[in-house]
């Protein structure tokens, strides 16, 4: 199965996503222009001072569902965001972004935002300078969804006000603790793993969560049998009519006579393990990770790549293996080898 | 073995490349005609003095593109060269034939990519569809199982070739740390100013085991071009010319593409053994010849499997080759001064063939005094080539 990072995870809740975030313009009048056009709002009390002050403003307020739009960080400032939370080698900066990684590392590399809601302490006024800090406020459990198993993460941002900021871009946490409160926002995203939705393509055989198929062979003359075989519930090895030497991966000739003609034997399943490795990324949906996969020598003399069902903590190479034949769905069948106890010389 | 013709007659006088980054900005074509006509303002030569062009089957930019972007006219000779990185030196060996023949005065070898903010390698090959072919066929037996990325068909042999030779994951490190030592002095080198530690290395995640994080190359956009001419020609023009002394193309027994999985042992490259006996027949020179050495490094194991394959050490003995800083700055036989595809960029080999000029003009920042000869290698774990180039006595 994928990592469990449950307790990490848990250990994030309540820590910062990321340093307090200054509002890159002071609330002003041609973004709520825009803003209301775009809406449709015709609320006067938003463009016309006159309005606002018979209305007991005071002067323009700014429509309150805007209050997202006066921190959003920019088109440039968001892909530089989101290429380095896509890089594998830089260690992220934020708790936000390890938060995310950690997520992506449990194969939840998917995400969408499920709802956002906001609460007003009082409207807003032209010239305010907004400053946010985020706080990861609940990661849940795994939960089944429509759309994937994921966890839920709920971010909450608090908005203050701070008038006399000037042109700081950044700014300490003691000054933002300084600053009045004005709005609080929740927002909650999605993080799932890809194709696990409920109905999605394929479940493993133990009942175990759905997944996309494996990818496919690409099947030609030379080499179908061997999947022909696997469905059939044989392991096949290519074998020369003429010299009897064996051959994989299968090709169309031999290599020591010379002769086109071939037929199959078939193999025991039984070997060792020549060499292997452990797969931890990148993540395919179609397998669970870490990834155990071996070189398996075959006893008739050929090597075979090949699933391991075998804990990447004892595998060692040298070490006997056997192969079982598991259908993976009603194409696929593979060899997928166990590890036998080492034959031994009791001396007795 | 017998010596091949064109060699010592063909020079590289010019090399040209764009910065090297995640994200380019600008498309694959932009890039490689930046780095093309880089690379013939270096030399000094007229793009409608070029006759031939060489690149990579997996390139994307056509020849005749950036033909046509930089009014380069007629073309005489054209050429693509498969398997990947394993392409690098080829190009060049391919350039010098052409040029050495008559079939072309001026050859420009180039390869650009948007790698890592396009499509990436490293990514895997799972989204193939699969095809009644052979090259697809080639994937059947991995893919389905999982085994679908460069890092893991390497980690594979890597595996076996720890538990045979003695060596361990620090070994490996060594060639990381080398490299990140030079990149760190290399202003354009991705990892600029960022040295790492052995411990370092040792801390940093697996990707596949054995394989950590920091064994592994830094996927890049950017682009390389090489301008090939006459030793005659080269010597008029501004740059000290570097002298193309061997040049060779290798296959091995049992080759397989990154899979060779089926062969006596996992611990060769016999195909960079077939390139080396080639360029040192060819050269007359030896390992004790080379001041240092651009080894290809898209992985780090494959460059200790290379320093045995080229003669530098004996079989299964490059950790102790490795030890000691010996493939340093100032050690014994310096690998990858600009910070190899570990350090600098991954430009599938071609940024290493411009260290080797560079090392031989003299103008590299990590420069290896009294310098005389260095070899070059391409891709590894595909069918390859390597390079040896010289300063003009
Ligand atoms: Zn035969």
């Amino acid at each position: 199965m994928s990592a469990d990072h449950s307790e990490e995870l848990a250990a994030l809740v309540g820590r910062r996503s990321g340093a307090p975030q200054v509002a890159p313009d002071a609330v002003n009048l041609a973004m709520i222009r825009h803003w209301v056009e775009a809406m449709g709002d015709e609320n006067p009390v938003y463009l016309s001072e006159e309005a606002a002050t018979d209305a007991g403003f005071g002067g323009i307020v700014a429509p309150p569902t805007m209050l997202q739009a006066w921190i959003m960080r920019g088109l440039k400032a968001s892909l530089e965001a989101e290429s380095r939370r896509a890089e594998p080698e830089t260690t992220a900066g934020s708790d936000n972004d390890r938060m995310m990684a950690l997520l992506d590392d449990e194969g939840r590399t998917s995400v969408v935002a499920t709802n956002c809601d906001q609460h007003y302490v009082r409207p807003l006024r032209l010239g305010e300078r907004l400053v946010t800090t985020s706080t990861i406020e609940d990661i849940t459990a795994e939960k089944k969804t429509g759309l994937g198993e994921g966890r839920f993460v709920t971010t909450r941002i608090d908005f203050v006000s701070l008038p006399d900021l000037g042109e700081h871009a950044s700014v300490s946490e003691e000054v933002v603790a300084a600053g009045e409160p004005v709005a609080t926002m929740r927002f909650r995203i999605l993080k799932y793993r890809p194709g696990t939705a409920k109905g999605a393509e394929v479940r493993d055989g133990d009942g175990g969560p759905a997944r996309p198929r494996r990818p496919r062979p690409a099947l030609t003359q030379d080499n179908a049998f061997f999947f022909e075989g696997t469905r059939a519930g044989k392991l096949l090895i290519q074998r020369c009519v003429s010299c009897h030497t064996l051959r994989h991966p299968p090709l169309p000739a031999c290599a020591v006579c010379g002769s086109l003609d071939w037929d199959t034997v078939q193999a025991s399943g039984r070997g060792e393990l020549y060499s292997f490795v452990v797969v931890h990324y990148p993540k395919v949906p179609s397998f669970d990770y870490p990834l155990p996969i071996g070189l398996v020598a075959l006893e008739e003399g050929t090597r075979l790549v090949a699933d391991l069902a075998i804990d990447p903590a004892e595998l060692r190479i040298g070490m006997p293996v056997e192969a079982e034949l598991v259908s993976f769905d009603d194409e696929l069948t593979l060899p997928v080898f166990h590890g036998l106890p080492a034959e031994r010389d009791e001396g007795g | 073995m017998s010596q091949h013709s064109f060699a010592g007659k063909v020079a590289i006088a010019g090399i040209g490349a764009t910065e090297f980054s995640k994200d380019s900005g600008r498309s694959e074509l932009r890039l490689a005609v930046e780095a093309v006509a880089g690379a013939l303002a270096d030399a000094g030569i007229a793009p409608t003095e070029v006759g031939g062009m060489v690149t990579y089957s997996s390139e994307t930019n056509p020849d005749v593109d950036i033909a046509r972007s930089l009014g380069i006219g007629e073309l005489t000779f054209f050429s693509r060269i498969h398997y990947g990185g394993g392409a690098a030196c080829a190009t060049i060996q391919q350039a010098a034939l052409a040029v050495a023949s008559g079939v072309a005065d001026v050859v420009v070898c180039y390869r650009a990519f948007n790698e890592r903010s396009g499509n990436r390698f490293g990514a895997g090959v799972q989204d193939r569809a699969p095809m009644a072919n052979a090259e697809s066929a080639h994937f059947a037996f991995y893919m389905p199982v999982g085994l679908l990325t460069p890092a893991q068909w390497v980690a594979m042999a890597a595996q076996r070739y720890l538990h045979v030779s003695g060596a361990t994951s620090e070994d490996l490190g060594r060639v990381a740390v080398a490299d990140r030592r030079h990149a760190a002095t290399n202003p354009k080198a991705w990892f600029y100013g960022q040295p790492i530690t052995l411990a370092e290395h040792q801390e940093s995640r697996f990707i596949v085991e054995p394989l950590h994080l920091l064994d592994c190359c830094q996927e890049t956009d950017g682009a390389q071009a090489i301008v090939v001419t006459s030793l005659e020609r080269a010597r008029d023009l501004p740059n000290p010319p570097a002298v193309v002394a061997a040049a060779a193309q290798g296959s091995g027994e049992g080759q397989d593409m990154m899979t060779s999985y089926y062969r006596d042992d996992l611990c060769g490259l016999p195909e960079m053994s077939v390139v080396a006996r080639q360029l040192w027949a060819t050269s007359g020179l030896g390992p004790d010849d080379m001041q240092a050495a651009i080894l290809y490094d898209h992985f780090t194991p494959y460059v200790l499997y290379q320093l045995e394959e080229l003669g530098f050490c004996a079989k299964g003995e490059a950790k102790d080759f490795v030890a000691d800083g010996r493939i340093e700055l100032g050690g014994a036989l310096p690998i990858n001064t600009h910070g190899g595809q570990l350090g600098e960029a991954y430009l599938h080999g071609m940024n290493g063939i411009a260290e080797g000029v560079r090392l031989v003009r003299g103008s590299s920042v990590n420069q290896v005094p009294e310098l005389e000869h260095v070899v070059v290698t391409a891709g590894t774990g595909v069918p390859t080539s390597g390079l040896i180039l010289g300063v003009d006595r």
